[in-house]
């Protein structure tokens, strides 16, 4: 049994409150990724899981029991450091053995231990080397095979990637995502990149200024994000939002029209409290734009740059209102060298948000 | 044209140029103490000046060692040198440790103190350190009185507290995960990254002890319990005064060093160095 819940967990450094009152409940096995932009409090509440950070208020279980005075050490937790935190004196075998080593653990079972961790990330080779002798990857690799020689029952990683160049951020996620099932325990990662928080979660947690904004499996994020935080921080590139207008309420819902041209219309099945005049922002993925005509409205833009990658190209454009927005095409080789273009709007693909920034349904 | 090597090499000439005389007027002082130590008394007030070395060194060695037991003050030094630069590295660095990674009331209070004592000459403290060691505890002529007085040394605390502040905070985190100890952790991860900066402090508390004069001399006046700097300060008031056992003494008081200095140069530099660049 190693799931994990946090019950109204508030942590206060003097009167400044960090995080106002968190609640979570994670399966056990579950590969769960808090995500949000710096400072929003993930690695707050990481540190506060490993009992690195004292909770202010609230309660902490693992495994169904309360954990909130207990040591690091005694929560059956392991945790993988963003600087991979190994010990630089120490050879990479001696990090492994290290805590097993000042606990008494049995000589033998810490070698079976080591034996087993090093087999698992294939760095048999590596055992004799200091951590300076050792690339970033395989640092980083060390400091994961500490955290499974503790044989936990939730891993923790905060932020574990962002040292590695591209290449291999994107080689280490896989590897990190291999481990999950093998192992199968519960795993708990931090970091600000969405798209690591969207290939490897189960669960996707994401915070905003010490609040959890949205609790979801990737891609019920993705089509259903609650805010427009959400909306715009999950995704790639990131949702287009337009200034629109309600114009009225009818029997399918609303029709709002972007600001600065009245002709682009949607008619949305929105039901909640809104009067014709109000205020709204339209939510549109790049990627669901479609052809002229295709959708049930066309809006005309101007090309400011186009980015061609091949199979898809990226055009970055400006409405008549004067609003920046990215289009996603599948094909348009030929849209660079125009200065105009219109795409079509679906409103089943569109997303409509309050002036506060709530899902407008 | 002038190569670039060429160039490299002639601004090497000039510095060295430069340079060297500097090094003779320095080293000068002390090649003559060596060269004095070596000659008799007859000898080194001759009105002819001699620049090298003679043969009187041993017969000098005796004359000091009778006019006072010199080996019995080296041995002392010795001693309570390498006994007071032990403790007192331990000592600062348990203490730059709580400085430097844990947070508890009046922290800030403490290491102001601290830092203030280091702007108190020690002729201020002097007086009633005497006072406090030779007629309360009763101290005098005794290794104690050598050794424990000067023992917390705020310039080390501060020196180790910067080494530990500066050590990746995460590095300690993931101990304490792994339920290491917070003593383990200080003995086995801070220690061992802190050992440059230990061994800067070391030689810096070793000279410390090893040239300090005022204090020995005032506290431990018995023939016996002298440490040689204060054992050869002696002879300066007798009625005749062996210059030549004199400066025998002075380098037998100077090797030491300059072979401690020797082999541990490059921690002396990195230590002086730390925290110049990040």
């Amino acid at each position: 049994m190693s799931e994990l819940s946090l019950k109204n967990v508030v942590k206060r450094f003097g009167a400044l409150e960090i995080i106002h009152g968190a609640n979570l409940e994670v399966k056990d096995g579950e590969f769960v990724v808090f995500v949000g932009p710096s400072g929003c409090g993930k690695s707050t509440l990481l540190r506060m899981i490993a009992g690195l950070e004292d909770i202010s208020g609230g309660e902490i279980k693992i495994g169904g029991k309360v954990v909130n005075d207990v040591e690091p050490a005694e929560r059956g937790i392991a945790m993988v450091f963003q600087s991979y935190a190994l010990y630089p004196h120490m050879t990479v075998e001696e990090n492994l053995s290290f805590g097993l080593r000042m606990n008494g653990n049995p000589k033998q079972d810490t070698e079976k231990r080591v034996k087993h961790a090093a087999n698992i990330l294939q760095i048999n080779e590596l055992m004799q080397r200091r951590p300076k002798q050792l690339s970033g990857g395989q640092r980083q690799r060390v400091a994961i095979g500490r955290a499974i020689v503790r044989e936990p029952q939730v891993f923790l990683f905060d932020e574990p990637l962002s040292n590695l160049d591209a290449e291999l951020r994107v080689q280490m996620r896989v590897e990190i995502s291999r481990l999950h099932k093998q192992l199968g325990t519960t795993m708990i990662y931090v970091t600000h990149d969405q798209t690591e928080a969207m290939t490897l979660a189960d669960k996707i947690v994401v915070l905003r200024a010490g609040n959890i904004e949205q609790v979801g499996a990737p891609l019920d994020l993705y089509d259903d994000p609650a805010n427009q935080f959400v909306a715009g921080f999950v995704g790639s590139p990131k949702m287009n939002f337009l200034k629109a207008e309600i114009l009225e309420r009818n029997a399918a819902g609303v029709t709002v029209a972007i600001t600065g041209d009245k002709n682009v219309r949607l008619t949305m099945p929105v039901t909640g409290p809104l009067e014709a005049g109000q205020s709204v922002t339209l939510g549109l993925r790049p990627e669901h734009f479609v052809d002229a005509g295709q959708g049930d409205a066309d809006l005309a833009v101007t090309i400011d740059v186009a980015e061609h990658l091949g199979n898809t190209s990226y055009i970055y454009a400006t409405t008549a209102a004067g609003e920046q927005l990215i289009i996603e095409r599948p094909e348009s080789r030929a849209a660079g060298n125009r200065n105009t273009l219109t795409v079509g709007l679906s409103a089943n693909r569109s997303f409509l948000f309050d002036s506060a920034g709530n899902r407008l349904r | 044209m002038r190569s670039k090597s060429q160039s490299l090499l002639l601004r090497q000439i000039a510095l060295h140029a430069a340079l060297t005389p500097l090094a003779i007027i320095w080293l000068f002082p002390l090649w003559m103490m060596f060269v004095f130590s070596t000659m008799s008394d007859f000898g080194i007030f001759s009105p002819e000046i001699v620049l090298w070395p003679s043969t009187n060194f041993v017969e000098n060695f005796k004359n000091l060692q009778a006019d006072t037991d010199f080996l019995r003050a080296m041995f002392i030094s010795i001693g309570v040198a390498a006994i007071y630069t032990f403790l007192s590295v331990l000592l600062t660095s348990m203490a730059g440790w709580a400085l430097a990674r844990y947070r508890f009331v009046g922290r800030s209070i403490v290491i102001g103190i601290i830092l203030g004592t280091i702007t108190l000459p020690f002729a201020v403290v002097v007086i009633p350190q005497f006072i406090m060691v030779a007629r309360e505890f009763r101290l005098a002529n005794t290794w104690i009185a050598l050794i424990v007085p000067p023992l917390f040394n705020s310039l080390g605390v501060l020196f180790m507290r910067q080494a530990f502040s500066m050590m990746p905070g995460e590095l300690f985190d993931a101990a304490r995960v792994e339920g290491v100890k917070e003593w383990q952790i200080f003995l086995r991860i801070a220690l061992p990254l802190a050992r440059p900066t230990m061994a800067a402090l070391a030689i810096i508390l070793f000279l410390h002890s090893w040239n300090n004069y005022l204090w020995p001399l005032l506290i431990n006046s018995k023939p016996g319990m002298m440490t040689a700097p204060v054992a050869l300060g002696t002879l300066i008031g007798l009625t005749k005064v062996s210059w030549g056992g004199i400066m025998a003494g002075a380098i037998m008081l100077t090797a030491p060093i300059l072979v401690v200095f020797v082999f541990l140069q490059r921690h002396f530099i990195a230590g002086i160095a730390a925290g110049a660049v990040k």
